[in-house]
């Protein structure tokens, strides 16, 4: 369903040309897939090439056949691809609920909007009115960016570190939270993680680093290496 | 005319001044007065010496309120008005004001309201003010309204005014004085348009111990509009004081902020802030990614920071 056909990315920096992404090329279909690898190594740089919030420099992206490299995030967000943040947005003035509401497409009542907020462990009715605003803490923001995602329930969704900024206490309830989106999930949900939990959920991992796919293959086959000690290079910081 | 979602969102606020409303009104429509109800505890007497009448609110008054919406349709009316509201001691009222210029005509329509507000000991008064203009001539609608609210100890005001869109030209002039224990919380939104200016002048006199202020304006400049925000809080004796002006810049439009905070006492503690900038691309981004264009996103935004 989603296919990058040798991507290439670069960003102009003060010292010139940086290459960022270069020559990946993923067909990933229906499952849960990691997407994991060092700070720098091209990750969340992947996550928005495949929302349209950048436009590789050279390549091809597929989502369901259709070409989509050129097309905007609005026109993908349509076709069916959702990409929840890492770091939320905040809003003055709109609420909880107008997000939720405007993320499901549709008018929602506030029952349904609670449900939502409830699944990522929010006291839905403390914060169902309240605003998108400087007011609520990262964990806060990025519960209701998952909210918002499930709320989407679109063929693809991508996840940029949803553990990043959660507190470990909320953290089991959210490796809950995908694993219940694991067992019913009819697209496909690619998540790009740190967290040895999180990457066991999935059926697949992928490593990325230096802007490369460095490996790719069913997790049973892939964690192992990556929990060596040789591994430190590609797993750091955030274990 | 297609109406986008804040025209909606701003008939439906005028809509509520078109019903006959409950509890004391006095309409006033091209110069005149159309209507007038008042009630056991709020009277409403009309000027003799210049135009406007004398709202008055006896002791210990709640929960009334009073309406008094000015619409003109007539191009070319020029009026001002003198409106002074009397709040008895220990009474809790809400005052909603509004005007309405609908302007086909090639004249300028012109309605400049002064409304002086006297908060006895221990009232609570909450005010709001909508103004709205429309219509399709050269006629210019321009609204300049003088508020000054002078609060006795330990009253509670709280004002909340509202302009969006439709008129030309604005220079809004807000005065207060506190007493002891006397709290005033403003919150202001604008949006001008087209070539529209705005001018807001605030002036607050803490004058009693134990006084706070907060002064907060949110406001939309668009097209090639300008605004230009004001506000001296002066801080006498001991107490709290804040003016924030927070204001999108959208085509060309441009605003100046000029807060300005004067500690005369050393118990005064005042802040001020101002943020002036345009919709950060982050908040468009994120609500593009849930499948809005970029000026549905932009509306979205837009109409969460003025509500």
């Amino acid at each position: 369903m989603l296919e990058l056909k040798n991507v290439f990315f670069s960003a102009q920096t003060e010292t010139g040309t940086k290459d960022i992404i270069n020559d990946v090329s993923l067909k990933i279909d229906e499952g849960f897939v990691a997407i994991t690898g060092p700070n720098g190594g091209g990750k969340s740089t992947l996550a928005k090439l495949i929302a349209g919030i950048y436009i590789p420099t050279k390549g091809q992206i597929l989502f369901n056949g259709v070409d989509i490299t050129d097309m905007s995030i609005t026109d993908r967000a349509k076709l069916g691809v959702t990409y929840a943040f890492q770091q939320p947005v905040r809003f003055k003035g709109i609420t909880v609920k107008d997000l939720v509401t405007l993320a499901s497409g549709r008018d929602l009542n506030i029952s349904e909007v609670c449900n939502y907020l409830s699944e990522v462990g929010l006291c839905a009715r403390d914060y169902v009115s309240r605003e998108v605003n400087a007011s609520l803490s990262g964990g806060e923001l990025k519960r209701i960016e998952i909210a918002m995602a499930m709320a989407r329930s679109t063929e693809l969704t991508l996840f940029d570190e949803p553990e990043a900024g959660i507190d470990l206490w909320s953290f089991s309830n959210l490796i809950t939270v995908f694993e219940k989106m694991h067992e019913k999930i009819d697209g496909t949900i690619l998540i790009i993680s740190h967290q040895e939990r999180i990457l066991n959920i999935a059926d697949r991992v992928v490593v990325i680093a230096e802007g490369k796919v460095r490996d790719d293959g069913p997790k049973d086959k892939i964690l192992p290496t990556l929990l060596t000690p040789s591994a430190c290079s590609v797993l750091t910081g955030k274990m | 005319m297609a109406l986008d979602s804040i025209q909606k969102q701003l008939l439906e606020k005028i809509a509520d001044l078109h019903e006959v409303p409950s509890g004391a009104y006095n309409i006033r429509s091209n110069g005149e007065s159309a209507g007038r109800n008042t009630t056991a505890n709020i009277d409403i007497v009309t000027k003799t010496d210049k135009p406007g009448i004398d709202i008055i609110v006896k002791p210990g008054t709640v929960n009334e309120s009073v309406h008094i919406p000015v619409l003109l349709s007539e191009s070319g009316i020029k009026e001002t008005v003198y409106n002074d509201f009397f709040i008895g001691e220990n009474s809790d009222v809400v005052i909603v004001a509004g005007c309405g210029i609908h302007n086909d005509g090639g004249e300028a329509s012109e309605h400049s309201g002064i409304h002086t507000f006297h908060v006895g000991k221990n009232a609570k008064l909450k005010y709001v003010e909508k103004h709205y203009g429309d219509g399709d001539g050269n006629g210019e609608r321009i609204m300049n309204p003088t508020t000054v609210v002078i609060v006795d100890e330990g009253g509670y005001v709280e004002m909340e005014t509202v302009q969006i869109k439709g008129v030309d030209s604005t220079y809004r002039t807000t005065t207060a004085k506190l007493a002891k224990k006397a709290t005033l919380i403003i919150g202001e939104k604008i949006m001008t348009h087209g070539k529209q200016t705005a001018t807001t002048d605030f002036s607050v006199d803490m004058d009693g111990e134990d006084s706070a202020a907060h002064v907060v304006s949110r406001s939309v400049a668009k097209d090639e509009s300008h605004q230009l925000f004001i506000s001296n809080i002066n801080g006498n004796n001991r107490c709290n004081g804040h003016t924030e002006c927070d204001a999108i810049v959208m085509d060309n439009g441009t605003v100046s902020a000029v807060p300005k905070v004067n500690a005369n006492h050393t118990e005064a503690s005042l802040i001020h802030e101002a943020a002036i900038g345009k919709i950060a691309g982050e908040q468009l981004m994120k609500l593009m990614t849930l499948g809005l264009t970029e000026q549905e996103a932009e509306e979205q935004i837009v109409n969460g920071f003025l509500r």
